[in-house]
């Protein structure tokens, strides 16, 4: 899947590039100007562990030169092609200084970026430059370039879910639940502005590109912070959730361990992006209670205890969580950690389980993956849900024991 | 707000009347009513949408900051290109009109009283009035409809500049007499603040107006909208995260405060004096800022230490002092992950410094050891020394300053210590605040006998009792 997907950008690559050096530019100054709005964009573009959209300006600013047909009033004729020879073009300049810094754009990247591109220029110049939309008035073909726009966004997200899941075998149904709704946000403001872009060049000319890039910087500026603060909580999150190994109450590393693993599995059931975000944090701090105890529990076995002791040390760590200003959601998860699963959350559910795994997997040693699992399996009756433990099971088979997600 | 000040009072209805008498030649004016009812709606509409989406969180409207989008520090509010496009393509008084029924008629988060109703509606209708008429008296409407480009940005810079005027200028009056913020400081910033902020919307509004004029009409000028939209919730987003990942600082020192239960309210304490410090020392806002976490954060090591040690009443043993104060190591060892905290982190290690190399955990010399950590232990044993603990009663703070004095060159650095008597000794004093520090929360234990040991020290750096002091010096 991924190889047609990159196999197709290559051809509409090969072929807008061998069109437009043999043809020459259309509108030399236009196809400047957008290139260089596009690669202004990609230079912008930070990289962080969950943007979905890491260059919004450079995404407008393709789509815009896609659906652009006349500046300050006077027609265009720059075909599909070269839109696309231009943009890929652009994105590769603008790439540049971050491949320098070893952080370039992957061939996923690239290939969504040509395709998108593509399909919105592929729709709308061949119609565009017989003439077809002469006729129509203002507000209709504002409205045309919008539900091409819609379409297109549509197409990338499922492109995008695709790419995902053959990268990481995820389930698709989730994976595109997740695209779709990150293009209700960022997606929508990228959409509009490249209408609005293709729109103000046809009226006021060129000069509408650098003035309407600035309130987009401002956007562009707004998520990158955005991904930082996100970032440095998930940070002093971890930081909370270390605390607990370093007083010696946990094995090194376990609630990373029991994070990872959680959020693997959740992605295995089906779980959206918030509902894995709330169950990364709780798994992070559902040891957090023990802070409370004066005296350790042997190697943090808490799955050991008597019962009553666990569902204290459990309400202990809700308060401490409740006051981390995480959502109540994670709190009720690590307060209800202990309950027998029929009454549990389903994300609760899945921090039992697989933090009863990993201080089984601690205790045994050598064969330990293997017995935890069987044991596991035994508890089913009550305290572990019988498909968090074969979801479980199918993710520690399928990475071979090792769990490969990026958190924190 | 809180009581209104009568002044205030007679202020706001002040700047309503201007308001009204900016709005009031609009049956003159041959406005466009339905492009003036569209904008007017348009404007509640954001304001409404804005508070249904991120009501209750307070921060970005202010007193100080309603409408003017600079006092905080924040962007704009997200009706301000509408307000502009309005003022481009509307006559002044139709113009003056348009944010009143937003202003008026939207509930703010819970309640928003009338007078700041009042204030808001007023202070937009003179801003938008003004903004207009600069770009009227300029000819920006015959630019603005034939897309006539440099020129038309030179006319809408002009509005901005004027309009981000008025509204400081307004916004503070408004401090200086309902908030009580002295007069030299009420005025100071606000204009430059906004500045860029309402000029990036305005360009949004400019775009707005010249799609209105276009051959595409209203339609596409809505489009502009969606990314400012799309802006304002990220930033609403970003300011949410950002509260929770404070409130997860505190939460990392209220474990520590689970734990070791007489050092309650201790950390935010030492972040404040480190504050006090680093401010007196005239560091740049960042770095203040990075010191106050290093303060709240210094003895988040304790962590790692047993709770029955932390809680023991009575002597420790050589062996379990050293266990104790392998706390800097710990609490190196836990916000090793947090990327922010930088210089904090070489504060948290080596708070038991002392200047004399007879600290721990390393036994640094005078310049050898960080200056954050320098500030850091200052803050800690002046904190430790009023507060009552187990093991000794409050003291003064002009005592505890001339404890501070006396150990300055052996164990503390002069330079932090003297910024701290200049600060303490100016105007407020020491007033700490403390959130976690409600009187019941604060236990006062018995006093013990003091903390024998190797050191003369307590375990928080407190220059032990005067009969040791051979050892300090």
């Amino acid at each position: 899947m991924r190889r047609l997907v990159h196999v197709a950008a290559g051809l509409l690559t090969l072929l807008s590039l061998t069109h437009t050096l043999t043809t020459g530019l259309d509108d030399r100054t236009v196809a400047l100007s957008f290139g260089l709005l596009v690669a202004l964009g990609e230079l912008t573009r930070w990289s962080g562990p969950e943007s979905r959209e890491a260059a919004p300006l450079a995404a407008a600013g393709a789509l815009s030169y896609a659906l652009l047909g006349e500046t300050a009033g006077r027609a265009t004729h720059h075909g599909a092609l070269q839109v696309v020879a231009v943009v890929l073009a652009a994105t590769l300049v603008g790439c540049v200084p971050h491949v320098a810094r070893g952080q370039g754009p992957t061939a996923d990247h690239l290939a969504r970026r040509v395709l998108t591109a593509g399909f919105a220029a592929v729709c709308f110049q061949p119609l565009y430059n017989q003439g077809v939309f002469e006729a129509w008035g203002g507000p209709a073909y504002v409205l045309l370039l919008v539900a091409l726009l819609g379409l297109t966004s549509l197409c990338d997200a499922v492109l995008a879910a695709a790419l995902a899941h053959s990268r990481t075998g995820w389930p698709f149904g989730p994976l595109l639940r997740d695209e779709l709704r990150a293009t209700l946000g960022i997606g929508t403001a990228v959409c509009a502005t490249g209408v609005v872009m293709a729109l103000a060049v046809a009226v006021v000319g060129l000069w509408a590109l650098p003035v309407f890039s600035l309130p987009l910087l401002l956007t562009q500026l707004s998520f990158r912070r955005y991904a930082a603060v996100r970032a440095t909580y998930r940070q002093t999150i971890a930081s909370l959730a270390r605390a607990t190994e370093i007083a010696g109450y946990t094995p090194a590393g376990h609630a990373r361990r029991v994070a990872v693993l959680s959020r693997a599995v959740g992605r295995e059931l089906g779980l959206s992006e918030p509902q894995l975000t709330v169950l990364e944090y709780a798994a992070l701090m559902h040891d957090i209670g023990q802070l409370s105890l004066v005296d350790p529990v042997p190697a943090g076995a808490t799955a050991v205890l008597p019962m009553e002791e666990q569902r204290r040390i459990a309400l202990l760590g809700g308060a401490v969580v409740r006051q981390t200003g995480v959502a109540a959601a994670v709190a009720v998860v690590v307060e209800r950690q202990a309950d027998p699963y029929r009454e549990q959350p389903v994300s609760a559910r899945i921090v039992r389980a697989v933090n009863a795994y990993e201080e089984k997997v601690w205790e045994a040693g050598a064969d330990g993956p293997l017995r935890a699992l069987e044991e596991l399996r035994l508890g089913t009756g009550r305290d572990y849900q019988p498909e968090v433990v074969e979801s479980l099971a199918r993710v520690l088979a399928r990475n071979g024991g090792a769990v490969h997600e990026r958190i924190g | 707000m809180r009581s209104i000040t009568p002044w205030a009072r007679v202020y706001v209805v002040c700047v309503a009347l201007g308001a009204v008498l900016c709005a009031a030649p609009v049956s003159l004016a041959h406005a466009p009513w339905g492009a003036v009812a569209l904008f007017a709606a348009l404007c509640a509409a954001c304001e409404r949408l804005a508070v249904g989406r991120f009501g209750g969180s307070r921060g970005y409207e202010g007193p100080g900051a309603a409408g003017s989008g600079g006092a905080g520090g924040g962007p704009p509010r997200w009706h301000t290109p509408v307000l502009l496009a309005g003022a481009f393509l509307l006559p002044p008084a139709a113009a003056a009109l348009v944010p009143l029924p937003g202003a008026l008629l939207v509930r703010g988060g819970e309640r928003t009283p009338w007078p700041r109703r009042l204030w808001r509606a007023g202070q937009l209708g003179i801003g938008a009035w003004t903004a207009s008429r600069v770009h009227w008296s300029l000819g920006g409407p015959e630019a603005v409809e034939s897309a006539g480009f440099p020129y038309a940005l030179l006319a809408a810079g002009a509005a901005v500049v004027a309009f981000c005027l008025v509204l400081a200028v307004l916004d503070g009056g408004i401090l200086a007499l309902a908030e009580r913020v002295p007069v030299r400081l009420a005025w100071r910033g606000l204009f430059v603040r906004s500045l860029v902020p309402v000029g990036v919307h305005g360009l949004a509004g400019l775009m707005m107006a010249v799609l209105w004029r276009g051959p595409y009409g209203p339609l596409a000028a809505l489009l502009v909208l969606l990314p400012m939209w799309v802006s304002w919730w990220v930033f609403a987003q970003y300011h949410r995260e950002r509260a929770a990942h404070q409130a997860t600082i505190r939460a990392l020192v209220q474990a520590v405060d689970i734990k070791d239960g007489y050092t309650r309210g201790h950390s935010e304490r030492v972040g404040q004096a480190s504050m006090m410090i680093a401010r007196e020392l005239g560091m740049d806002d960042e770095r203040v800022e990075v010191l106050r976490f290093a303060g709240i954060l210094h003895d988040v090591g304790k962590l790692g230490v047993p709770t029955r040690l932390l809680r023991k009443d009575g002597p420790l043993t050589p062996e379990e002092r050293r266990v104790i104060e392998l706390h800097p190591e710990y609490g190196d060892e836990i916000v090793r992950g947090i990327g922010f905290l930088g210089e904090a982190r070489s504060a948290i290690l080596h708070h038991h410094e002392r200047l004399d190399g007879s600290g721990y955990p390393y036994g640094l010399v005078g310049a050898q050891i960080p200056e954050s950590a320098r500030v850091v232990a200052v803050a800690d044993a002046f904190d430790a020394m009023t507060s009552t603990r187990s093991y000794s009663r409050a003291r003064p703070v002009p005592v505890a300053l001339a404890e501070l004095e006396r150990c300055a060159g052996s164990q503390f650095d002069p330079v932090m210590v003297r910024a701290l008597v200049r600060a303490v000794g100016r105007g407020d004093g020491w007033h700490p605040a403390v959130t976690a520090d409600s009187p019941q929360s604060r236990r006062v234990h018995p006093p013990t006998p003091p903390v024998s040991g190797l050191s003369s020290t307590s375990p928080d750096g407190v220059p032990g009792p005067v009969s040791r002091k051979g050892a300090v010096r």
